[in-house]
């Protein structure tokens, strides 16, 4: 590794940007399958929102919300969720390069393993999902009835940058899982899906120690509730304080620092596949 | 089962008995494959009970102080997410690749060489797999699901039956389906595209983001009537939840086997004009 210090750091810009260069030109190959795999993508985001609005078809208010309440953070998490999904879910892939031991390549190469990992495969075709979520959430702002003042306009904009830092964190701290169990599979779903599914709806949609766990153990909750609550002007009816919307940064930034820290004790207690 | 190889002609007389046989052995194997990955069953039904909880507060936040919504009570609602997070993992609505695979790589050409129609086989192993998986994926969260939430245990004795029935032609309903969607691969090679329709549509159509019956009446009969979707999973959870009464449940199973009869048909069909142009790839 000591050779990548002596390295010009402009080789290895070029390095990451020929990766990303040929990633980019791989993945429009295939024109008709980039296309579909763009709409599908929106799809997914595009029920999400359809299932909201379905179950606010049959009833008025959820856990003591109105829809257009909901809606501040289903975009939030829509936009957020997906832009982390774009940049850094691929690390997704992790247990497969674990199990079939092409992680030694990754670790071989004189680049960080880390972003490598993340451009081996950069899914262009979330971008769409991305875009849909940015236009949820000005929608969702917009027909919120929100009084405007100079704070909340920072927060709008910040709230959705801690949260793709919130859930990118989450992707790589649930990644590293496969380090120590090759056959844990669909269970980082459980925390990087389900936390998104947790964050489209008010806390107080959730009872006892579940909710908990999710909101106030893993974090959860300043993604999307708190921040919502504050751009709305609403007390929180589980009793957090006013300045909880505001502690969406500080929250992502521990998760983050979270995040780093299980990813190198994981890469050092990677052992190769021994082929 | 015989030696029966590429080289010897298949046995020309028609007999029922080894067929079954033979059905039973592949399902067999199908069973006993699935049952090598047990790690992972554990780490499924942790991710499922996860969404489990998930689905069923939100589900009840919609029942809200009312305790009902669109016919169903809270315990129904319960029941309905919970034997659901089961029943997923037993039709396997996704992550079912195996034969695009094959098609891709051209080690289909080994299951067009045996002596049994690769439909049958396929479904055979499918079945096995969700025997398997009907032990290790659908019964934790139906036991979870009762520790935490009060759930709707049937009352009316035809339930359970009709319950099983609409289970099992979920399974080879849903098998048909990605079956169909696999073989897209004949003529396009990359199936990513059809798979990720599959993906969003059965998801949201089958009943699993939300209950079909939240939707307005016409979209409902629309669906049942016209895809095959709702068959796949809101079929078997409003039977066993008894959302409906006795006969509607009939009705709505022998829809399940109407489906269920076409979509083989169609997988057979299918099947056989992928042959006639099937050119396998390498040397």
């Amino acid at each position: 590794m000591a050779d990548r210090v002596a390295e010009p750091s402009g080789g290895t810009l070029t390095a990451y940007r020929a990766l990303l260069g040929a990633q980019a030109r791989s993945q429009t190959a295939y024109r008709t399958s980039f296309v579909v795999d763009l709409l599908g993508n929106v799809g997914a985001t595009v029920f999400d929102v359809l299932t909201v609005l379905v179950l606010y078809g049959v009833t008025r208010e959820l856990g003591g919300f109105t829809l257009r309440e909901t809606l501040v953070m289903v975009g939030l998490t829509a936009v957020a969720f997906a832009t982390a999904d774009l940049l850094v879910g691929n690390v997704e892939r992790l247990p497969r390069y674990v199990r079939t031991g092409l992680f030694d390549a990754v670790l071989l190469r004189p680049l960080g393993a880390l972003p490598q990992l993340l451009l081996m495969d950069l899914p262009l075709r979330k971008v769409s999902r991305a875009l849909f979520g940015l236009a949820v959430w000005v929608a969702a702002l917009s027909v919120a009835g929100i009084e405007w003042t100079p704070a909340r306009v920072v927060l709008a904009v910040v709230a959705p940058l801690a949260a793709v830092v919130f859930f990118g964190a989450v992707f790589v701290a649930t990644a590293t899982v496969s380090f120590f169990w090759v056959e844990s599979g669909e269970l980082a779903n459980s925390v990087t899906y389900g936390g998104r599914d947790f964050t489209s709806y008010p806390v107080t949609v959730f009872e006892g120690w579940f909710r908990a766990a999710f909101a106030y153990g893993l974090g959860f909750a300043f993604v999307s509730y708190q921040p919502a609550l504050a751009l709305l002007g609403r007390a929180d009816p589980l009793g957090l304080p006013a300045w909880a919307g505001w502690a969406a940064p500080g929250v992502a930034l521990v998760a983050l620092a979270g995040a780093a820290a299980a990813w190198r004790v994981g890469v050092r207690h990677y052992r190769s596949t021994g082929s | 089962m015989g030696s029966v190889t590429a080289t010897v002609a298949p046995p020309t007389d028609s007999n029922v008995i080894p067929r079954f046989r033979t059905f039973w052995a592949i399902s067999r194997s199908g069973f006993r494959r699935y049952a090598t990955y047990r790690q992972a069953a554990v780490a499924g039904v942790v991710t499922n009970s996860v969404f489990g909880f998930l689905k069923c507060y939100v589900l009840l936040a919609v029942a809200g102080t009312a305790g009902a919504a669109a016919g169903y009570d809270r315990a129904q609602i319960a029941t309905f997410v919970w034997a659901g997070q089961g029943l997923l993992a037993v039709i396997l609505l996704w992550g079912w690749t195996d034969l695009a695979d094959r098609i891709r790589t051209g080690d289909v050409a080994t299951d067009l060489l045996r002596p049994v129609d690769p439909v049958t086989s396929y479904l055979a192993t499918d079945l096995g797999r969700a025997g398997y998986a009907a032990l290790a994926r659908m019964l934790p969260p139906v036991l979870v699901g009762p520790l935490f939430f009060d759930v709707h245990l049937p009352t009316r004795w035809a339930t359970l039956p009709l319950f099983l029935t609409s289970a099992v032609l979920a399974v080879v309903l849903c098998f048909a389906c990605r079956f169909l969607v696999n073989a897209t691969a004949y003529w396009l090679q990359d199936v990513r595209g059809p798979m990720i329709l599959w993906t969003l549509g059965s998801g949201v159509l089958a009943g699993l983001y939300f209950p079909l019956r939240f939707l307005p009446e016409g979209v409902q009969w629309t669906l049942w009537l016209g895809t095959p979707f709702p068959s796949l999973l809101q079929t078997p959870l409003d039977v066993l939840v008894e959302r409906d009464p006795t006969p509607t449940q009939v009705g709505l199973v022998a829809l399940q086997a109407g489906w269920a009869v076409l979509l083989l048909a169609g997988c057979r069909w299918v099947q056989r004009r992928a042959e006639r142009r099937l050119v396998v790839q390498g040397g």
